[in-house]
């Protein structure tokens, strides 16, 4: 299994795209290494700058709605991968984003939007979070206080995750 | 103990009558395994694939010692995204497919020359029919719906272990059936009916669903038409559209089925075994009365963000581009050049038009659309998804606007800093024409 937890890097914005999480012209790379420079190159967010230390920093992301539609590009998970990004918490996700980060053994968490809020209100306050895998439950920790909640990921994503990832569990299975 | 067998009788009688969908029907009839509950992994009939997506899967399962393909027979290839390469590195892409299919004995690889969009040439090849299960890593393989398929986007995971073991996991669809009914206006499309739905059901409405196109409208539709309407599921978020095979279905397939059915009646009895069952769940009914509709165009960076055309004339546009996945195909050129022949476009803008396959190609050459299309001073050229996602063939300046017949409108899409306005062939037309966003509805179709 990946780490999992850490900074926290707050894009508050739903319906974010794969296309701002990393540029169709990128996809002609091969490696993932490649992509790392480019991530959230095109994000578009009063005041947001790739280039911040808070990016470079962060380990998890929090963030609205629907985050990762469009595109199928599993290059927006790895771009998160290669920037040790191997968490993202979010209210709702698209559907191939979210099988995308399971696929490769990376969290996708739904939380309802009134916890998301909570989150949120971290924001600014160099929060982290750590992640208790086995009892589904995460951490958020800042200068404002630390909290606990619950949450819940599907008993096949979980299994994906444990075992590394698609091609591991399909690959033992069938 | 009586009492009892007449429960047992009742509940049988029911099951009986269990109603499915036609998603349903499909997740039934290629369930595989299912590994937890509501997680099912299906047997896939076929397993597309484009240099963009596939290239990271060939070498992980090289890597992985594990090059090989579950059946060779139901893996399609094809380049289109940058077609030819443009550089170094999308010619490295297509060498890596090009070997891959070599050596993997893949037969139906079509390189440039004999390519086209995805999504455009393999309905063309005859390789979707109805019932099947089909994967490719590109969001809008959705299109292949309208050939009453469940098709779904995946990513480069998916595909891999596809290619490899010919599976993919999904959790159960739910349906969400949208009634298209009332007379289609003129200057109004499969186009301008897909941005309303999307308009209603949002770009998150149909998350983890499939979107199911019924009524009138769809029955009278072309198969073209109704990929149109397909394509765009993935905007709203949905997994797969889908539409009910029928007389039209059977038509455009029985070149390459007529060896399998005694006559097309047949074929159809065949296909209607697919259709969702009278009384069958669907998690929300959306009725959409096109009679008073106007042709529609996106503002803003989400394609769900949608306004009458009437709200939009005269919004000034610097390029016009014509092709893609959702509007490329031959019917799609027909209604442009019919607003173009004889016709000049402004000299405030440029015209880009990428006919969706080398067939459509030379089937709009032989019809003299080509010629309309170069006459009125639009670039034509080779098929393509280039500029549609920013790669080539018409990118975008940042500050730049784009009157479009793809899909996508996201902030770049076309190229960094540049603003796309998703519309229909029509309506590009005649704002290439006019210089700015224009209403079809105001202007002569020629006979072409």
């Amino acid at each position: 299994m990946k780490t999992y937890g850490g900074k926290v890097l707050f894009l508050d914005r739903s319906d974010i795209n794969t296309d701002e999480i990393i540029p169709a012209k990128y996809l002609t790379e091969i490696s993932k290494e490649a992509l790392k420079p480019h991530m959230l190159e095109d994000f578009k967010l009063e005041g947001f700058n790739p280039n911040a230390p808070a990016v470079s920093e962060a380990k998890v992301i929090v963030t609205r709605s629907n985050f990762g539609c469009g595109s199928s590009r599993e290059h927006a998970p790895w771009v998160f991968e290669v920037n040790d990004i191997n968490v993202v918490i979010a209210s709702s996700f698209a559907r191939i984003f979210r099988q995308n980060m399971f696929n490769c053994g990376m969290l996708a968490i739904e939380l309802a939007e009134n916890p998301i809020d909570e989150l949120f209100a971290h924001k600014g306050a160099d929060a982290s979070i750590s992640i208790d895998f086995d009892n589904d439950k995460l951490t958020i920790t800042s200068s404002k206080g630390t909290k606990t909640f619950d949450y819940q990921i599907a008993e096949f994503d979980k299994a994906l995750v444990k075992a590394g990832g698609w091609v591991e569990f399909a690959d033992a299975r069938y | 103990m009586h009492i009892k067998s007449k429960t047992y009788y009742l509940i049988e009688r029911k099951v009986k009558k269990m109603t499915m969908t036609l998603a349903e029907k499909i997740f039934k009839s290629h369930l595989k395994d299912e590994p937890f509950p509501g997680t099912k992994v299906l047997n896939i009939d076929v397993v597309l694939c484009h240099e963009i997506t596939t290239p990271v899967a060939i070498n992980d399962l090289v890597a992985r010692g594990k090059d090989r393909v579950f059946d060779p027979e139901k893996i399609k290839v094809v380049i289109d995204h940058v077609s030819p390469a443009k550089d170094t590195k999308t010619a490295i892409q297509g060498k890596i497919m090009r070997d891959w299919a070599r050596r993997q004995n893949i037969r139906d690889f079509f390189d440039i020359g004999r390519n086209g969009v995805c999504h455009a040439i393999f309905p063309e090849k005859g390789y979707i029919r109805p019932g099947y299960t089909v994967i490719m890593g590109d969001s809008h393989t959705c299109t292949h719906g309208a050939f009453g398929a469940f098709a779904a986007g995946v990513g480069t995971t998916d595909l891999e272990v596809g290619i490899l073991k010919g599976v993919c996991s999904f959790r159960a669809p739910e349906t969400i059936r949208v009634n298209i009914n009332g007379k289609l206006p003129e200057g109004v499309y499969a186009k301008d009916i897909i941005l309303k739905v999307i308009k209603t059901l949002t770009v998150k409405g149909a998350t983890d669903c499939v979107i199911e196109f019924r009524g009138d409208v769809v029955k009278g539709m072309s198969m073209e038409s109704r990929m149109t309407l397909c394509n765009m599921a993935i905007e709203a978020g949905g997994t797969s559209g889908i539409c009910m095979p029928d007389e039209m279905t059977v038509d455009y397939l029985w070149p390459f089925i007529s060896s399998d059915y005694k006559d097309k009646s047949a074929a159809l009895a065949d296909f209607k075994k697919w259709w969702s069952d009278e009384g069958c769940k669907y998690v929300k009914v959306l009725d959409i009365d096109v009679a008073n509709m106007q042709p529609q165009v996106t503002y803003g960076y989400k394609p769900d963000e949608v306004k009458d055309i009437s709200e939009m004339e005269g919004t000034p546009v610097d390029q016009i581009y014509i092709g893609s996945c959702t509007n490329g195909r031959i019917e799609d050129l027909r209604v442009a050049a019919a607003y173009l022949k004889g016709k000049q476009i402004s000299p405030l803008v440029r015209g880009v038009v990428a006919p969706a396959t080398t067939r459509i190609f030379r089937q709009a050459d032989e019809e003299g659309i080509v010629k309309i299309f170069m006459d009125a001073g639009f670039c034509v050229t080779n098929p393509t998804c280039g500029a549609c996602l920013g790669m080539s063939n018409g990118v975008l300046a940042p500050g730049e606007v784009c009157a479009s017949t793809t899909n996508r409108n996201f902030t770049g899409r076309m190229g960094k800093g540049g603003m796309v306005h998703l519309l229909s062939p029509a309506v590009a037309a005649v704002t290439a024409i006019e210089g700015k966003i224009a209403d079809p509805r105001k202007f002569k179709k020629e006979t072409i």
